[in-house]
């Protein structure tokens, strides 16, 4: 520990020969990871006991939640600031601090009702958390919504559950009827004296209704198309009165966080990081699973202890997206050294996202994995503004071809820079997401995607842009200049270098 | 600093004048709580805003012109072509300026490398799947994309892709609107004025991502009286107007600025022409009349001026006419006056629907120099004074003005359907209603337009039920700040007319603190007919003793709904117009006259606002200005009238009513006058049958006149909407909303 200059410049004379009590030590490595059973808050993430109420109380659900109530908003909402908890669904924006945007100064005058949304669309390819949680430990997130609905001093709380989810979307039913039956919530929450209604709104499977103003028009009864920010929906959200979306796991969290304090659960993870997370893994691993793990776990010590490590080693390893299908991709390097939270991904240039822990080994095609994704996107773009809109489409189309290696080399740069003209252009954010894995897949698999064109050229002979071959071409009909028919290059070269797997 | 919002000036004397240390007098106006300004740099310049503005707005208000295509000032906002990215200082991602609200110390810069990376990223995105057809395409000149492609456009693609463009189906809109939809850049402004202007809710964007298509998912025709103007709206070619498919290119027409004459409400419109044709008709922005909205009738209709007019003078002879030169028409028609033998009067002039303010006022001097006062309106019982009176304006004009409708907040129909007798004033109703708690009821025969009402009845009784107040609306009008009563030009042409007028009056003077005050006059008459304010403006109307009187020469001015049974069997009758309709046939002289796009003349829009429109177009053939005729006649007939040149013939109009040359302003009549005129109604006795219901007057909204009658677009309209012929798919509900409505 630095213990300031005078002693330092004591510490330097060459006098002292003999060691002081007062020595600079090493601060102790705090190593992240290795969850205790006590900890755990998702206690039935597997369904291997009861999801029902009964089953629920022996787990601690319910257990004076009146008291957290009477506790009052402000230290509710306090308590969620100190324990650091951020977002679970993807942004990681401070909880507490969300939550209190509902409750601006003067909001009592306000007479519209105050809606909790609860984002229950999961639909980011890799993810799966939440949908445990649905089905295991559906009474957390009815308690949840009751205790982060009287943060927010919100009449009602909606779950906008993914229509996929069949058996999700009834237990959870189950759980608000019985939550209702035995007057957890619904007038009179827990004898609180605070009235709170919870309803659930199945989807109809579109991933843009995961987006939350989206969400907030698909619940309304209108198309799935995100509302342009500002106002917020803290301000004008569903049905035009102040609405907080929030992410399963983030409420679901919060009555236990309430029991157990903010400091408990800011005792786990980084700073800024603190908290526990589900984390879904799938993928080439040897156990795929979705686990509660501390957050700031290093990568690899998530897959080794929980997965049982990669599908035929570490070093088979070929790459991994850190959080759902919208960050980029990591190489193996990368990997080894990154911890699982919003900050160390952030400095790998990927992201935490939903915890959804996509691992690739050496047998895949990683083109054609990120081709699938662009696929995805494009499909899954409700097609209201234009960048996503047509950026998508073109995206997918210059990756398919990527693929096959049918493009001409100078497209991955232009590719690169539709990414570009994509991201941050858009009214959601589903075209950054739509961008990011092209971006990481550029940025760590370059020389695969050249190799891939080098081979196809070596086969086919040169390709024009827009993946059409120059032996198609009519020769007799002069060609456009800027087909790229005529760019001499040194196609030798290309060929003879060997396709590298990573940088 | 830079002032950017126009204040009205009324209101900057009002506030120089609130200052106690100044005058101490009151303020003229108590104008409304004014939101606060807040200031904002834009590329260096400081520019002054009311708070809310849209940063776009700002942009435009400091001098930078922001490319957009969705946005559009008079419907939602979308934002979702991204073409008006802007820079805002210490945002870390461009920001869309048409959804942004302008924040206090903002600097913008909409001129950095950033804004034009990202719009010329947009602009390739948007032209990636945009035919690139302009050759053939009928925007190509007003294209907004081909425009902003010139700023922001790359010189050549990079977009090869070998899976090719985008293909989508046209759609059938019906007769008015031709789609291509390949070239649609899904902007969607034509989907928010159909569902927030026009109130046709079918219109919607299916699929998802590129696949998003623009329709009404089960293809039917856009059935509004306002479909044209998506094609105003449409930026690109994708909403262009089938009738002048093809047929002009916007360079080559002349703009010529006018007023429209299809109905009452003298929306402002450009017409286009090329040589002596008009090729199309737009509309002009005019936020007191029309704002930018005309309706289709006023738009198509103009094809009308190519079919069946009346090209030189002709004398019937037998059972067929003649053409002749003018001279012979002239000394026709002293001949016809001559040998009918009609005295005093017994010369009759009937003022049709589409006479303009000019021959209208010659009209009369010359029938009153003959020693008549028979001056008919062609309209049901336009052989006697109407019910209403002519000698207090504010009986007969629509006193809350077109603006002020958007602040009412209670409307009474009585005998009307807006819908089809004034369509652009029809959607402020529903604006209104969309945005505001308006309450609106209905007296009358049942019609769609286009927003819900309470129904209260079909004829007087329910008038005089709701005088009563009886039924839930009367307590909801009664509850209302600023109410309206909008009476229909029919109900003064109904038999029960007097005493409906008689009751509403009676109502209004009963709650005249809430009808009646300096700011707000809740008491209307919606007229339907162009020319029927200047007429009654100028006291077109017989005398008791005339009324009474059989004609021997009647004068047919432009009136071609004059039943042939009103004509007496021996009476001779000049036909003076443009088009050879119901009138013309039974004439025994028929002079052609100008159409209103060939004519500069005065017109008196039903807020009693007088218009001046403007000649686009020569007469054609022999046909010669309405006016003119009436001056030449006159000679002939030996009482020359005083004015040979329209400047003079306009200090007459002076002199009759000072309002008609005082264009483009409503004059607000008094509450005094306003008060004496609705005793005057109230007091009036009229037959009471009571049963008889207050029909609409107009059944087919396409056809209303001789212009429109004559036109082969609103006979396509005719059949597409009104007998509900087959369009498209739409095998369902096979007559439309205008045979129900």
């Amino acid at each position: 520990m630095w213990r300031g200059p005078s002693r330092a410049r004591a510490l330097a004379r060459p006098s002292i020969t003999r060691r002081t009590l007062a020595t600079v030590t090493e601060t102790p490595v705090r190593r992240y990871g290795g969850l205790k059973d006590q900890d755990r808050i998702f206690t039935n993430a597997f369904c291997r006991h009861d999801h029902g109420l009964k089953g629920a109380l022996t787990r601690g659900d319910w257990h004076r939640t009146k008291d957290i109530l009477l506790k009052g908003d402000s230290w509710i909402i306090q308590t969620i600031k100190d324990s650091g908890l951020r977002g679970r669904g993807g942004a990681g924006f401070p909880s507490g601090l969300k939550w209190s945007f509902m409750n601006k100064p003067g909001w009592e005058k306000d007479k519209r009702p105050r809606y909790l949304v609860v984002n229950a669309d999961e639909g980011e390819p890799g993810t799966c958390k939440d949908r445990e949680i649905l089905r295991g430990d559906p009474h957390k997130l009815v308690e949840g919504c009751l205790v982060a609905g009287r943060a927010m001093n919100a009449s009602a709380a909606y779950i906008y559950i993914r229509g996929e989810f069949y058996q999700e979307a009834m237990h959870l039913q189950q759980a608000v009827d019985e939550a209702y039956k035995a007057g957890f919530i619904g007038k009179n929450a827990c004898g609180s004296g605070y009235d709170f209604d919870v309803y659930i709104h199945r989807g109809a499977g579109a991933y843009i209704c995961g987006e939350e103003t989206a969400l907030i028009e698909s619940l309304e009864g209108k198309q799935g198309k995100p509302r342009l920010k500002p106002p917020f929906p803290a301000d004008v959200g569903l049905f035009g009165c102040p609405t907080t979306v929030a992410n399963v796991e983030t409420v679901a969290v919060a009555p236990t966080i309430c029991r157990r304090g903010g400091a408990w659960f800011a005792s786990f993870g980084r700073a800024r990081n603190q908290g526990t997370k589900l984390f879904c893994i799938s993928g080439h691993v040897n156990n795929p699973c979705v686990i509660e793990e501390e957050m700031s776990i290093p990568l690899k010590e998530l897959i080794e202890r929980h997965c049982g490590g990669v599908r035929g080693g570490w070093d088979n390893l070929l790459g991994i997206i850190p959080g759902g299908s919208s960050v980029p991709v990591l190489p193996i390097k990368t990997c080894g050294e990154v911890l699982m939270d919003y900050d160390s991904l952030k400095d790998a240039q990927s992201g935490l996202g939903t915890g959804a822990v996509i691992v690739m080994d050496k047998s895949t095609d990683i083109v054609k994995a990120i081709a699938r994704f662009s696929h995805f996107y494009k499909h899954e773009s409700c097609g209201q503004c234009t960048p996503c809109r047509e950026g998508t489409t073109w995206m997918m189309n210059m990756m398919d071809r990527m693929v096959e290696g049918r493009a001409h080399q100078r497209e991955i740069d232009m590719l690169l820079e539709l990414t570009k003209q994509v991201e941050g252009k858009t009214i959601c954010a589903l075209g950054d997401a739509a961008a990011w894995p092209i971006q990481g897949l550029m940025r760590h698999f370059r020389p695969e995607v050249e190799a891939r064109i080098a081979a196809f050229r070596a086969a086919n002979g040169p390709v024009l842009f827009g993946g059409r071959l120059k032996s198609e071409t009519e020769p007799g009909l002069a060609l456009p200049d800027n087909l790229g028919a005529h760019l001499d290059e040194d196609i030798a070269r290309v060929a003879a270098t060997p396709p590298t797997t990573s940088a | 600093m830079l002032r950017a919002v126009r204040r009205p000036t009324g209101h900057r004397i009002s506030h120089r004048l609130s200052k106690p240390a100044l005058t101490g007098l009151r303020s003229f106006t108590s104008s409304s709580a004014r939101h606060a300004d807040i200031t904002l740099t834009v590329d260096g310049k400081e520019v002054t805003v009311p708070q809310g503005t849209a940063l776009i707005q700002a942009c435009e208000a400091a001098g930078s012109t922001v490319p957009r295509f969705c946005y559009h000032d008079r419907l939602a906002i979308a934002g979702n072509c991204r073409m008006c990215l802007v820079e805002v200082e210490r945002a870390p991602k461009p920001v869309a300026s048409c959804a942004m609200p302008a924040m206090p110390g903002a600097k913008v810069f909409t001129n950095t490398p950033m804004v034009h990376e990202a719009r010329e990223g947009v602009m390739e995105f948007l032209l990636a799947n945009h035919p690139l057809d302009c050759p053939i395409c009928d925007q190509g000149g007003e294209c907004d994309l081909q425009d902003q492609s010139m700023r922001y456009g790359s010189d050549r693609t990079r977009f090869h892709e070998i899976t090719g463009k985008r293909a989508v189906e046209n759609k059938d809109f019906g007769p008015l609107v031709k789609t291509s939809m390949n070239r649609c850049i899904q902007c969607t402004r034509c989907v928010r004025f159909a569902n927030e202007v026009a109130g046709v809710e079918e219109l919607g964007t299916t699929g998802r991502g590129n696949d998003m298509q623009i329709g009404t998912y089960v293809e039917k025709a856009m059935d509004s009286e306002l479909s044209g103007n998506v094609i105003d709206l449409c930026p690109v070619g994708a909403l262009t107007s089938k009738p002048y498919a093809f047929h002009a290119r916007p360079w080559e027409l002349k703009n010529t600025e006018s007023i429209d004459v299809m109905d009452a409400l003298g929306s402002n419109i450009r017409i286009d022409s090329r040589g002596v044709e008009v090729m199309r008709i737009q509309p002009r922005t005019n936020d007191d009349v029309n704002e930018e909205w005309i309706s289709d009738k006023t738009r198509y209709g103009y094809d009308g001026l190519k079919f069946q007019r009346l090209t030189v003078p002709l004398v019937r002879q037998g059972a067929r006419f003649e053409a002749v030169s003018w001279e012979h028409a002239l000394a026709a028609i002293y001949d016809g006056l001559a040998t009918s033998g009609a005295k005093g009067d017994e010369i009759k002039a009937v003022a049709g629907h589409l006479a303009d303010t000019e021959s209208l006022v010659a009209l009369k001097d010359l029938i009153n120099r003959l020693g008549s006062d028979n001056l008919a309106l062609d309209q049901e019982g336009g052989d006697t004074a109407p019910v209403h009176g002519v000698d207090i304006r504010s009986n007969y004009l629509f006193n809350t003005t077109v603006p002020g409708l958007d602040r009412a907040d209670a409307i009474l129909l009585v005998g009307t359907n807006p819908r089809h007798e004034a369509a652009v004033l029809n959607s402020r109703i529903r604006r209104s209603w969309l945005h505001t708690s308006l309450e609106v009821g209905w007296i009358g025969e049942r019609a769609d337009p286009a927003y819900s009402y309470d129904y209260l009845g079909e004829d007087l009784n329910a008038v005089n039920d709701f005088v009563a107040g009886k039924g839930a609306f009367a307590e909801k009008f009664k509850a209302a700040k600023r109410p309206m009563i909008i009476i229909g030009s029919a109900v003064a042409e109904h038999p029960d007319g007097a005493a409906a007028y008689a009751a509403l009056a009676k109502y209004v003077e009963a709650n005249k603190n809430k009808f009646v005050t300096p700011e707000w006059n809740g008491f209307n008459t919606l007229q339907r007919i162009a020319s029927r304010p200047a007429a009654y403006d100028i006291g077109f109307i017989p005398s008791k003793k005339a009324s009474a009187t059989k004609p021997k020469f009647l004068y047919l001015l432009n009136a071609d709904e004059i039943k042939p049974s009103s004509i007496p069997k021996d009476a001779f009758v000049v036909y003076q117009g443009h088009h050879g309709d119901h009138g013309a046939s039974l004439a025994d002289v028929v002079l052609p006259a100008a159409a209103y796009t060939e004519k500069s003349t005065t017109w008196i829009n039903l807020e009693g606002r007088a218009q001046l429109g403007r000649a686009a177009v020569p007469p054609p053939g022999a046909s010669r200005e309405d006016w003119k005729i009436i001056r030449a006649l006159s000679e002939v007939l030996g009482v020359p009238l005083p004015y040979d040149d329209v400047m003079t013939l306009r200090d007459r109009l002076w002199e009759v009513c000072p309002s008609l040359v005082k264009y483009d302003v409503t004059e607000p009549v008094s509450s005094d006058v306003v008060l004496a005129g609705l005793k005057h109604l109230s007091s009036a006795k009229g037959p009471v049958k009571a049963t008889t219901p207050l029909k609409k007057p107009i059944t087919n909204f396409y056809q209303t006149d001789p212009i429109s009658r004559a036109s082969v677009t609103m006979a396509q309209c005719t059949r597409a909407f009104v007998q509900g012929e087959n369009h498209g798919f739409s095998e369902y509900g096979k007559a439309s909303q205008a045979n129900f409505g």
